[in-house]
């Protein structure tokens, strides 16, 4: 698991089209896998920084918040029912969205393909 | 030669609460007619598959009508100064009326999410208008997924974009890239606020908790078909909502998510030509 954010960079900014899909959002969020929390700097639809935890006082606009266990689930090359998407994992209770959501729901195909990014390189 | 589909459009002409309307519906085939009533924020391109299947349409007229404020159906003169709401009340109304106003016979009717929906209230209260009802992704009632319609009409938040982007995740994984995008396009040409007027008859005013058990299958039979990748109206809540309703026949499909019809059309027909052909079995 350590290691799925660091490969974020490379496979969002090297998809020509999730960089365009993602053009206009430019924000820094939370993502927690169990334990161990990721800050994730996006500019105008590219990755900029990815950075491990713990944090101190540092802000973010939304959090997206899921058990390691959820998270592996979701990145299976074809996931379970359940855990195919954020938004089914939330219902599930499997994961928690939190914070100032505008940045999240003004660009959530893009926000939701390069959570899911690591999926594509799972497959190989 | 020109490569031209079955399927025919036409305009319509009704008068809904008094107001007129003019509704666009699409057809093709011969024989029992067949009415398709499209989920909410889409249109009735979500049946070009089915209307493109001859295995449906050598048997079946297939119909299917975009709901007024959708697709090509405009919104009734007046509406820059109205919020739309999608009842219980007004979209039976909009359902009896097309099928009167054409002369339709006692049609099938096949709906998906609030048409999969309001398929339950026309068991309750219409049955014997009826030669079978199918509803894809249907429940009495439903959690919500997210709390705030709110985000799908703001000046903040493209309402198109956002809608599309939502969708995306009740569709199933296995489902093909080109019907999984055209699928997401509808919810992205939605007009303004409509989605979000719809979601109030799926979400508030169409709760019938407290009236399925009076559906009477022995008068219409009811089929009831939920995709396992559906977590808007999961499969738990298509199965408790049978369990109220005796004689009411449930099928979960695998590989499917909310929108059978539109995101994967070869699954779904393996599920839907047992049914339509049971049905045609029982009207012979």
């Amino acid at each position: 698991m350590p290691g799925v954010f660091e490969t974020l960079p490379a496979l969002v900014n090297g998809n020509a089209a999730l960089v365009r899909r993602g053009r206009y959002c430019t924000t820094t969020f939370l993502v927690e896998v169990g334990d161990t929390a990721w800050l994730i700097s996006v500019h105008e639809g590219r990755v900029e920084k990815v950075e491990r935890g713990p944090f101190l006082m540092r802000a973010w606009s939304f959090a997206v918040r899921a058990p390691a266990a959820a998270w592996q689930k979701f990145w299976e090359p074809v996931p379970a029912p359940g855990y195919h998407d954020i938004f089914a994992m939330t219902k599930g209770g499997h994961a928690r969205v939190e914070g100032n959501l505008q940045p999240l729901m003004a660009n959530l195909r893009f926000i939701k393909d390069l959570l899911a990014a690591p999926r594509s390189s799972r497959r190989a | 030669m020109a490569e031209l589909e079955p399927i025919v459009g036409r305009y319509l002409r009704l008068a809904l609460a008094g107001r007129r309307h003019r509704v666009y519906f699409e057809e093709a085939g011969q024989g029992i007619p067949l009415v398709c009533l499209h989920t909410a924020g889409a249109d009735g391109r979500q049946f070009r598959h089915l209307m493109n299947d001859e295995a449906v349409t050598r048997h079946y007229r297939v119909l299917a009508f975009d709901m007024p404020w959708h697709g090509k159906s405009l919104p009734p003169a007046g509406w820059q100064d109205e919020e739309y709401t999608l009842t219980t009340r007004g979209y039976v109304d909009l359902i009896m009326t097309f099928i009167t106003t054409l002369g339709l016979e006692r049609p099938v009717v096949l709906g998906c999410s609030i048409g999969g929906k309001i398929v339950l209230e026309l068991a309750r209260l219409h049955a014997k208008s009826f030669r079978a009802l199918i509803g894809l992704e249907s429940a009495d009632y439903q959690a919500p997924w997210y709390d705030d319609t709110g985000w799908l009409h703001r000046s903040d938040v493209h309402g198109g974009e956002v809608s599309g982007a939502l969708m995306s995740g009740l569709i199933a994984p296995q489902s093909p890239e080109e019907t999984r995008w055209d699928t997401l396009w509808m919810y992205m040409q939605g007009g303004p606020g409509v989605f979000k007027g719809d979601l109030f008859f799926y979400r508030a005013d169409g709760d019938f908790r407290d009236r399925v058990s009076q559906i009477d299958t022995s008068a219409c039979p009811l089929y009831l078909l939920t995709g396992e990748y559906d977590f808007s109206c999961t499969p738990e809540d298509t199965l408790r909502t049978a369990a109220k309703i005796k004689g009411a026949r449930v099928t979960i499909m695998k590989e499917i998510g909310h929108f059978p019809m539109s995101e994967n059309p070869a699954q779904f027909r393996r599920y839907l030509l047992p049914v339509l052909d049971e049905i045609k079995a029982h009207s012979a």
